[in-house]
């Protein structure tokens, strides 16, 4: 920007022409460069920022997306009487199961007669769309006999192919005949959901039923393992708030400077940033393999977990306590109390808000985890029915939540990847209101002095 | 549950004996509360915390203990000639205690009277046919010493619950009797009961050292034992992964540098992911949102890493794999097979980390004090040119630790890899194959039926120990980056 680099026609007034054009307005060219590196370095910032909420915004689509249809089933309603001859004549044969399908179809054959659908239905088509309702209908009977002459009406569950169709998983182009499903039974199912026979309901059996087989998809249910989650965090609670509050009172208001304060606090900084599978080896080689408890039991869930979450919550804990000015304590010594009363009776108290929503934040934690369960067994376990008690609860096999999860993520079969997916919604509404709830205790009860 | 029982009886005996030595107290001080040294409820606190701590104490080193002691005595009946070729002790140990079992809840369900499953001279075939008709899984044919050992452990384990019990109960009535003799008006209760519970306190405390010694052993011992069946040169040098489950893993190859390849290809695509993004978005809060943008963006951020790591395995699984196999699969560019690959876990991961860079960075460049922002600006400096010449610089060693921090946590993490990175170990450079991890492969050694004396469910604990120092050794050094940056600024 010196003079003798200006050709010299353009400075009439050779001394002021490189500064006297310019305005003060007009931004020179180092300025302008400047500015918009600051404007793209803002755009970066921005960007960043966007990724990282279009990722949330995918991953929330995908989750709702694709979990929703687990929350509908499609029932074939069927109303029909068995009538005392039948039951007898059923319960005679070899097959009963079979002798009671019989019956069945010929009841909604003559049931789609009646409403007027011409369409020829064979047994094997019913069979296919229905799966196999015999076993149902004769667990029903042989419980209510009473019922035996009566028409009773069955919400029976269509098979998991023709529950894909109507929640658009399998469609007319992308399916192809098998001994599962023809596409000549698609049209009978059209009809039928005309007919109002075949129709989609909320899945309650999904949220209170327990897992079944490889086989059988639509009968899969979450509640089983919700419970198991339940009492897995019911240790948790149980055992990670006393022994987390009573360790952080010790290190915040009588632990002496010393060398053993010292490893205390070096060995639970770093257990909390150690990952969760070693907590799952851990707990296989110590309560499994040298204690001999029962594997796959929520027991042995709890105490892997708790000493997962425990460092999490003493450091909520020990943030809580720093956080009760001193002039309390204070004020209570200066009246007589002991530094133990003054703990417990004064400074405990105050700080409690905050150590529940630690502690909350920890349980939420523990109960989305699945990597430990993994190791002590809880994924090959099929939890097939509901604990037999509360004890039996904590000691018997069970699955937990995200071992279920993932048990279903692990199989083959489409479905249940759509129960995967239902699991999650279920999972994290369990997570989010335990991170309300964090929330409005926080901004209840928290003291700011 | 006798257990159970157990421990509600030493609570009432806690409960009762409060009120007794609370009223013992009063009653020897004359029902003058001044002459009482402390007040009475700690004389009470006094008596029942006699009662339940060492009951309690006994109670867990008994129930640890007692498993040990059965264990010999049923180690000893068992015969060398019993064990069979190719099996060990401990299997055919885990078999008594399989059949012990088995027995107990054929007696419970009814299907065999107590005199038939304690009957020695019983007929083996009888027995095997009755458990399984009770429903009992009897994995093989039980022969005649595991069914004499299974009764003897039987035999043992209830007469060893019932000593349990009487001793518990006794040492329970013992501390009560004691802490009410001990108790009048000149007792010291309130010392006597602070110092209980600071000792208490203590113990809690050392709950994290205990579960760092359990952790350190736990892996010591069983790596241990896998070296003395597996050599660790070939272990730490192998450059092949094909563990053999059947011939009792004496043909498989447990290399673990293909594993560690995998791990650190798919830390290092995450942190691609994550440094940049989290790091930008640090930035812009901490120096260019407007409160309110602040206190929308940062929230919803932080989501992102409240999620379930399940969750980020099922949408690597279900979701990213799938699109990434449209893009560059072989309808696309033809350069991936299947949809679990490098690329696949270390994206999800990514994503899964974006938070926790960005508010561990956060807090670092907020550390930086006001004025070196201020003397930045006073030269002239644009709000960009401070951040990256003066404030960035200045929190560049506590970026760092984050990074470090980040890194440990992709390494030690595991449900996105067992999901979405594939189950193949192989040394590849190219990021849209499948590859495996030492967290993947941990899960899959020790899922399902374990055999704990084979090198190849062994090998595990040896993955387990090489993870648990890699990450231990990132955290220390990141901590100590992290802690002198702070305090160099405070």
């Amino acid at each position: 920007m010196t003079d003798a680099t200006l050709p010299p026609e353009t400075s009439a007034q050779p001394a002021k022409a490189s500064r006297q054009p310019k305005s003060l307005y007009a931004l020179d060219d180092l300025t302008r460069k400047r500015n918009a590196a600051e404007k793209r370095f803002q755009a970066y910032g921005i960007a960043a920022i966007a990724i990282g909420l279009f990722f949330l915004v995918v991953l929330a689509y995908a989750i709702i997306s694709q979990g929703i249809p687990a929350f509908s089933r499609t029932v074939v309603e069927v109303e029909f009487t068995l009538t005392q001859e039948q039951y007898d004549a059923a319960e005679g044969t070899l097959f009963k199961t079979k002798a009671y399908e019989e019956i069945f179809i010929n009841a909604l054959s003559g049931q789609l007669t009646e409403s007027g659908i011409e369409t020829p239905v064979e047994p094997d088509a019913i069979e296919r769309i229905v799966g196999k309702p015999g076993g149902t209908i004769r667990a029903f009977f042989r419980e209510n006999e009473d019922q035996l002459g009566q028409a009773v009406r069955f919400d029976l569950a269509a098979s998991s192919r023709v529950d894909g169709y109507m929640s658009g998983r399998i469609t007319r182009d992308s399916m192809t005949d098998s001994r599962f499903l023809m596409s000549s039974d698609l049209d009978v199912v059209d009809n039928l959901v005309e007919a109002g026979v075949i129709k989609t309901v909320f899945n309650w059996p999904f949220i209170t039923g327990a897992d079944a087989g490889v086989d059988n998809a639509a009968a899969a249910g979450i509640g089983a393992s919700v419970i198991g989650s339940f009492f897995m965090m019911l240790v948790v609670l149980f055992l990670s708030l006393p022994i987390g509050v009573a360790a952080s009172i010790y290190l915040e208001e009588f632990a002496p400077q010393n060398r053993f304060t010292d490893l205390i606090e070096v060995n639970i900084s770093n257990l909390a940033a150690v990952p969760s599978i070693v907590f799952g080896i851990l707990g296989l080689a110590v309560f499994i393999q040298f204690m001999h408890l029962p594997q796959s039991a929520p027991l042995v869930g709890g105490l892997v977990l708790t000493l997962m979450t425990l460092p999490t919550i003493i450091i909520s804990t020990r943030a809580s306590l720093k956080a009760v000015p001193p002039s309390i304590r204070d004020a209570a010594l200066g009246v007589g109390a002991s530094k133990m009363q003054a703990t417990f009776h004064h400074v405990l108290p105050l700080a409690m808000p905050g150590i529940l929503t630690g502690t909350i934040i920890g349980l939420a934690q523990a109960l989305g985890e699945t990597a430990p369960l993994l190791l002590i067994g809880m994924v090959g376990f099929v939890a097939r029915g509901y604990p037999d008690g509360f004890i039996a609860g904590f000691t018997e096999p069970n699955s937990a939540m995200p071992a279920q999860i993932y048990t279903w993520a692990a199989r083959s079969d489409l479905a249940f990847t759509e129960k995967a997916w239902g699991g999650i919604i279920v999972l994290l509404i369990f997570l989010l209101s335990m991170n309300i709830i964090a929330i409005i205790l926080r901004r209840r009860f928290e003291r700011r002095w | 549950m006798p257990l159970f029982w157990l421990i509600l009886i030493v609570l009432a005996i806690a409960a009762v004996g409060y009120v007794l030595g609370r009223s013992r107290a009063m009653s020897s001080a004359g029902g003058e509360l001044s002459a009482l040294h402390s007040l009475p409820s700690y004389y009470g606190t006094n008596v029942a915390m006699k009662v339940v701590v060492p009951a309690f104490l006994l109670l867990i080193v008994w129930l640890l203990a007692q498993p040990f002691y059965v264990n010999s005595v049923i180690s000893g009946m068992i015969p060398e000639t019993s064990i069979e070729e190719g099996s060990s002790r401990g299997l055919v140990i885990a078999e008594v205690r399989r059949a012990a079992r088995g027995l107990d809840n054929a007696v419970a369900s009814g299907a065999m009277t107590e005199e038939f499953a304690s009957n020695a001279r019983a007929d083996i075939a009888d027995v095997s046919a009755r458990l399984k008709d009770a429903g009992q899984i009897v994995t093989t044919q039980i022969t005649q010493p595991i069914l004499l050992a299974a009764q003897r452990y039987r035999v043992l384990n209830s007469t060893g619950n019932w000593i349990m019990s009487v001793v518990v109960i006794l040492v329970a009535l013992f501390g009560a009797f004691w802490a009410l003799r001990e108790t009048n008006a000149e007792f010291r209760a309130r010392n006597v009961v602070e110092k209980g519970v600071k000792a208490i306190l203590i113990a809690a405390a050392s709950i994290a050292i205990l579960t760092t010694i359990g952790i350190v052993l736990s892996l010591v011992f069983n790596t241990w034992e896998f070296f003395r069946l597996y050599p660790a040169s070939d272990f730490f040098f192998g450059l092949t992964w094909s563990p053999s489950f059947s011939g009792r893993g004496s043909s498989s190859q447990l290399g673990i540098l293909p594993l560690l390849w995998g791990t650190f290809y798919i830390s290092i695509v995450a942190l691609v992911v994550a440094v940049p993004i989290g790091l930008f978005a640090a930035v812009y809060l901490s120096e260019y949102a407007s409160p309110k943008v602040r206190a929308v963006a940062k929230p919803l951020l932080e989501v992102l890493a409240g999620i379930p790591t399940i969750v980020y395995g099922l949408f690597a699984l279900l979701t990213v794999g799938p699109l990434l196999l449209s893009v560059f699969g072989n309808e696309g560019l033809g350069i991936m097979q299947a949809g679990t690959a490098v690329m696949t876990a270390g994206l999800v991961m990514g994503i899964m980390l974006i938070p926790f860079v960005s508010s561990l960075s956060d807090d670092i460049i907020n550390a930086v004090p006001q004025a070196m922002r201020d003397g930045s600006y006073g030269l002239g400096a644009t709000k960009s040119e401070t951040v990256r010449q003066v404030i960035l610089p200045a929190a560049l060693p506590g970026i760092v630790g984050a990074i470090l921090l980040a890194a440990s946590r992709a390494i030690g993490e595991t449900m996105i890899v067992v999901l979405g990175a594939g189950a193949a170990a192989r040394l590849s450079l190219n990021p849209f194959e499948a590859m495996t991890t030492v967290t993947a492969k941990i899960v899959s050694q020790l899922t399902g039926d374990a055999d704990f004396a084979s090198p190849v469910a062994l090998v595990a604990f040896a993955l387990g120990m090489t993870l648990f120092v890699i990450t231990l050794g990132l955290n220390i050094v990141a901590l100590y980056i992290v802690r002198k940056y702070r305090e160099q600024y405070d």
